[in-house]
């Protein structure tokens, strides 16, 4: 057996982690790895496709309902998906009650204290978008994912919180032994989006492992709860994937401590890629514009 | 310790202190010399006419306390369930958190209270959500209103319940609100929840207001928790401040019942939820502990019109001069009673003193206490003929050391949220004929050969206020000081010359 590799996948809210992470582990199982996928989101919602069925029993509502986490087999929340891929939902409370970041916690230790990471060659934690608290950097401290990848897109905040999630990874490289593995760029059509990200990810000390192109395929499948690779194998975006997977596969031990940038960086970037104007160029087409307004007002009266 | 008038003990404590501060790296010496410092002389003694006074109030107090150091301090939760909540003896206290803080507050201080415990009184019980892993991650409202149910089911003469928060409510944002809302409506009982979550301020005296604030919401802006059918006449008085720890209370009321006011309720002592509902329908509020109820005297003096004023029961000048005070505040029938109370026990003091001052006379002590008895209790030493060498506060504010000018002379000894290092220090050093402090600074005082009260519970004893507590008082410190265990405190073959009666 191969030495476990612990992988991440963060990024912005709504950014695609979910889809991205499935139908890559679908590829990454094709080159006969054995993964176990641990979502860590109250919603449950990171192996839906794996399974092709949204998971009924999350560690913590099971524990919930038996009394303590203690009362839980790993057989209770094990269930295998697509070509044997193991998935685990730590699941949590509904929006506005407990504490969800205490409750991933507690589904991670479960799980390693009851040897759900023996007999498997991946293990893949996918978190909600924002670490709001310490309980959702479970997977990034105390040496449990060692490579992070951060899905963004050529949108602002997305890379606004890539640039985040760098400053998070950073806090916990040098006592733990966490790294950032590389970016990867969903398509969202955006200016010069492949040309943004490599520079980004150049700031971050990183690289863009891949660009993935936007393609309805993945809307189809998605809503007929199943990965691009299930779903159309023989379609390029599925390629698209195994080429992910393989520079994945490829990336081990090739992480980085990251080099964050501050705020004023970033926005400095974006100004020079033209996304953002400057202070100065606002200032300077504000005043053009009221100098017109002041133009048309004084031609009224006349 | 000798207290020869010629030592000039300002420089003496002045030297103590730089010595003491030696042992701290810069930056906690130089946090924690603002909280050490020597009484200064009263800048205009002529004009109050105060006898005896100085200035304490240079000292910073009522800030976090230097990591690393051992505090003697509590938290919020302990200032609001321990101190103000825990005392109401028919409303169920409700310990909202895991179980530990509950558990180990079970009992209560020794707030005397009459009734049938478990039955119509539950002070010295013991309730708690007892928070498992679930709740935490789940929210722990359910189980609270479960708790709330079994409570109303098992005991119906219960009058109400307050939910006591610890940490992981305030962690977790438990809608503890809503869920004393609804089962207000269900029980037709107040609850009353408190976000008195330990992290919250620097000390326990951040529970004390927010304790005040629950008890002004949801008790006396609400006017849920009925009154108990009582009409307050003209000479309707509150205590509020005095939580009858061994029988405080009961030794104040009897003083102020025989000068003719009626204590219509006192806080929160042997209380019930009805006293305190009742309260601003009082004439005037009463109030010894300033530092845990000012913020409810102010509200009520605001809102309802109330006047309070602070008063004295330690120590028989003490008590004489705040039955005078209070007295002013009515007609010339109390102010006439109150000469008659003062001096049917005049013949009590006066047995007291003769009995005990020549026992006691020129003793040292040093005193470490919460919020008001560093002050209060220093005249009742005096009244023994003791001297007081070195006070302080465990979570005093700036108020109370503006006030402590008024009980202590120049040159003593003033230290704030005191470490375990420094007050071990002080003692050492000084040598008292006796400290007064808390549970957890007895044993290691004792065994430095020191005699030693408790002055948070009375050590098992009590009352200490009032004319009948200062007996006690006096026998206690008598007790304690003339034990002959002190003169076999060192072997025999160690002595260097015979003992003599005191070990001082």
């Amino acid at each position: 057996m191969s030495q476990l590799r612990q992988i991440a996948f963060y990024g912005k809210g709504g950014i695609g982690k979910s889809t991205t992470s499935q139908n890559t582990l679908a590829a990454l199982v094709e080159l006969g790895q054995r993964i176990l996928i641990v979502g860590c989101d109250p919603k449950a919602d990171s192996t839906r496709l794996i399974l092709n069925a949204k998971a009924q029993s999350t560690v913590l509502h099971l524990a919930a309902e038996m009394g303590s986490v203690e009362d839980l087999e790993l057989e209770d929340v094990m269930r295998t998906g697509y070509k044997g891929i193991q998935c685990v939902e730590s699941g949590g409370p509904e929006p506005g009650v407990g504490c969800a970041g205490r409750g991933v916690i507690t589904a991670i230790n479960f799980l390693e204290e009851n040897g759900a990471y023996e007999d498997v060659d991946y293990v893949c934690y996918d978190v909600l978008g924002d670490v709001v608290c310490g309980g959702f950097a479970m997977p990034i401290r105390e040496n449990k994912a060692q490579e992070i990848y951060i899905v963004m897109s050529g949108e602002m905040m997305a890379l606004y919180a890539a640039n985040n999630i760098s400053k998070g990874i950073l806090k916990y490289a040098n006592s733990g032994g966490v790294r950032l593995g590389g970016l990867i760029c969903n398509e969202r059509q955006t200016d010069r989006e492949v040309e943004l990200a490599e520079a980004l990810a150049a700031k971050l000390g990183s690289k863009l492992i891949h660009f993935v192109p936007r393609d309805n395929v993945v809307q189809h499948a998605e809503l007929r709860r199943m990965t691009v690779l299930q779903y159309a194998p023989e379609s390029q975006q599925a390629a698209e994937y195994r080429t992910l997977a393989e520079k994945i596969h490829a990336n081990s031990g090739q992480g980085v401590i990251p080099t964050p940038i501050t705020m004023e960086e970033l926005e400095q970037m974006l100004m020079e890629f033209g996304i953002m104007q400057s202070e100065e160029d606002r200032l300077k087409s504000l005043a053009e514009a009221d100098a017109a307004l002041a133009a048309a007002a004084e031609k009224v009266p006349a | 310790m000798d207290l020869d008038q010629e030592h000039d003990w300002a420089a003496v404590n002045e030297a103590l202190i730089a010595d003491i501060l030696e042992a701290y790296p810069p930056k906690a010496k130089k946090n924690r010399a603002k909280h050490l410092g020597v009484a200064q002389p009263a800048p205009d003694e002529a004009e109050t006419g105060e006898t005896a006074g100085s200035r304490c109030d240079m000292l910073k107090s009522n800030v976090r306390s230097v990591p690393g150091v051992m505090t003697i301090r509590g938290c919020a939760y302990a200032g609001s369930k321990g101190v103000v909540w825990g005392p109401i003896k028919d409303t169920v206290h409700i310990s909202h958190g895991p179980v530990g803080c509950g558990h180990y507050s079970w009992g209560q201080r020794r707030n005397y209270y009459t009734g049938t415990t478990g039955v119509d009184s539950f002070v010295t019980m013991q309730f708690t959500t007892d928070f498992q892993e679930k709740d935490i991650v789940f929210g722990g409202d359910k189980k609270l209103a479960t708790t709330i149910d079994e409570i109303t089911a098992l005991f119906p003469l219960a009058q109400g319940v307050s939910i006591q928060s610890e940490c992981p409510i305030g962690l977790i944002g438990d809608d503890i609100e809503a869920v004393a809302r609804k089962k207000k409506e269900e029980t037709g009982k107040p609850v009353i929840p408190v976000r008195c979550e330990g992290f919250r301020g620097v000390s326990q005296s951040l529970g004390h207001h927010i304790a005040n604030d629950a008890i002004r919401d949801w008790v006396l802006e609400k006017g849920d928790a009925p009154e108990g059918g009582v009409e307050p006449g003209p000479y309707a008085v509150n205590v509020l401040g005095d939580y009858n720890i061994g029988g405080d209370a009961w030794a104040s009321r009897m003083l102020l019942e025989e000068m003719g006011l009626e204590v219509v309720g006192n806080w929160s002592g042997d209380a019930t939820l009805a006293e305190v509902a009742r309260a601003p329908k009082a004439k005037l509020n009463l109030i010894h502990c300033y530092r845990s109820m000012n913020y409810i005297c102010r509200y009520m003096e605001e809102k309802h019109g109330i006047p309070w004023m602070e008063y004295n029961f330690f120590g028989p000048s003490q008590i004489a001069a705040s039955l005078r005070a209070i007295a002013q505040r009515f007609d010339e029938t109390i102010q006439a009673n109150a000469e008659k109370v003062i001096a049917r026990y005049q013949p009590l003091v006066d047995r007291v003193v003769a009995k005990y001052r020549p026992r006691l006379e020129g003793k040292s002590v040093m005193l470490y206490v919460g919020g008001l008895r560093p002050r209060h209790v220093v005249t009742a030493y005096e009244d023994l003929g003791m001297v007081i060498a070195g006070t302080g506060y465990e979570f005093g504010h700036g108020d109370d050391y503006k006030r402590t000018g008024a009980h202590v002379q120049p040159g003593t000894l003033i230290y704030d949220d005191v470490t375990g290092y420094e007050l071990e220090k002080f003692i050492e050093r000084l040598r008292p004929d006796l400290v007064g402090s808390g549970i957890k600074e007895k044993y290691p005082v004792q065994k430095m050969g020191i005699p030693f009260r408790q002055m948070h519970s009375w050590d098992y004893s009590g009352p200490y206020h009032g004319y009948d507590g200062f007996a006690v008082f006096a026998r206690d410190m008598d007790l304690a000081i003339n034990n002959p265990v002190w003169d076999l405190f060192k072997a025999p073959w160690a002595r260097e010359e015979p003992s003599t009666s005191n070990a001082a």
